[in-house]
């Protein structure tokens, strides 16, 4: 900077070193690069276990394998309903843009309950394992196994109570720019679990059945 | 913040009626109907492949539905999570590719070790590792 643009700095105009208005213009413009930088963390915890299931997943201490456990229909199934929970978000989304507040709470309502299915079948499936003996303890293929859908399926109940108290908020305030900051949130969140489950699928159920 | 990145966010801020005028993809109806079609199709020929055993090679099909399984995160990405290379002025993407980077050292790095050492070990049988400290 050069001396004379120092001297053009007139004492009557006030010398600022950020820009003020950008802030007011808009409030919680820096909330989805903020969650998106979350969810990538979260990817990373992910990906923890996704190692400690690929380093552990063919120890069987003598038990059984996923070969002998899994069952690929229920696990198509669940995956049908976080797929058909995606695209009933998205249509959420599209109704919310055209703030139709009904409409978006009834394919809320609609995301929530393929959800709940979802979960309904995990949890059916955890117990079916822990009854027959395959429980965690069992080996660390199991023990890393519960690990990683376990902490799946934690996020998405997570996922399902944060949509009910949204659906509340939209139901009470209406569609007010907060809350549709918030759904755009959990939208990301939601479509970054159903990336979450794609791996799961893969590589714990379809690639524990081949080998 | 450069400057053309706050001529842009000047710019955004007249032509108002949004609400975030971070360059993020909105998603369009068509859009989210190609994110599941595309979505079931890709899910539903991996399935295919593992219960009705289409391939003699196991390492084949598993080659082939870990194919299927990246595109099928690239099409979600894109449909369903609207990344772009312009949405946050482009730090989205960059925080992606961040995170690609430490995931694939993560795994790669985990497998590679562990496999390593795993046959570097001395042969043990039942009978030693049950009466392994």
């Amino acid at each position: 900077m050069s001396a004379h643009s120092l001297q053009a700095a007139t004492p009557a105009e006030e010398l600022a070193f950020h820009v003020t208005e950008e802030e007011h213009a808009h409030p919680g413009a820096s909330t989805m690069l903020g969650f998106w930088i979350y969810l990538m963390s979260d990817c990373l915890i992910f990906a923890v276990l996704f190692a400690t299931y690929g380093v552990l997943g063919r120890s069987y201490a003598a038990g059984p394998s996923g070969a002998d456990l899994f069952d690929l229909p229920l696990v198509a199934l669940n995956t049908a309903m976080l797929l058909f929970s995606s695209i009933t978000y998205g249509f959420a989304m599209l109704e919310m843009e055209r703030n139709r507040k009904s409409m978006t709470l009834l394919w809320l309502a609609i995301t929530g309950l393929f959800g709940a299915a979802f979960i309904y079948f995990e949890l059916y499936e955890f117990a079916h394992l822990i009854a027959e003996g395959a429980g965690p303890q069992r080996s660390a293929f199991l023990s890393s196994f519960f690990a990683l859908v376990g902490t799946h399926g934690l996020h998405v109940t997570v996922g399902i109570v944060w949509l009910v108290t949204l659906m509340v908020q939209v139901a009470q305030r209406g569609l007010v720019e907060d809350n549709k900051r918030r759904l755009m949130c959990l939208s990301l969140f939601w479509h970054f679990l159903d990336v979450v489950w794609i791996g799961v699928f893969t590589f714990v159920y379809l690639m524990g059945v081949l080998q | 913040m450069s400057p053309d990145a706050l001529a842009q966010h000047q710019g955004h801020g007249n032509g108002h009626g949004h609400a975030h005028d971070d360059g993020a993809g909105h998603g369009t109806l068509k859009g989210y109907l190609t994110g599941f079609i595309l979505s079931v199709i890709l899910t539903a020929i991996p399935f295919w492949l593992v219960m009705d055993d289409v391939f003699a090679d196991q390492r084949l099909t598993a080659f082939v539905i870990m194919a299927f399984a990246a595109v099928q995160i690239v099409v979600h990405m894109i449909y369903f999570l609207h990344m772009n290379t312009r949405s946050e002025g482009g730090w989205t993407m960059l925080a992606l590719i961040f995170t690609i980077v430490m995931v694939v050292i993560v795994l790669v790095g985990s497998l590679w070790v562990m496999y390593h050492l795993n046959i570097n070990m001395m042969p043990m049988a039942p009978h030693d590792m049950r009466t392994m400290p």
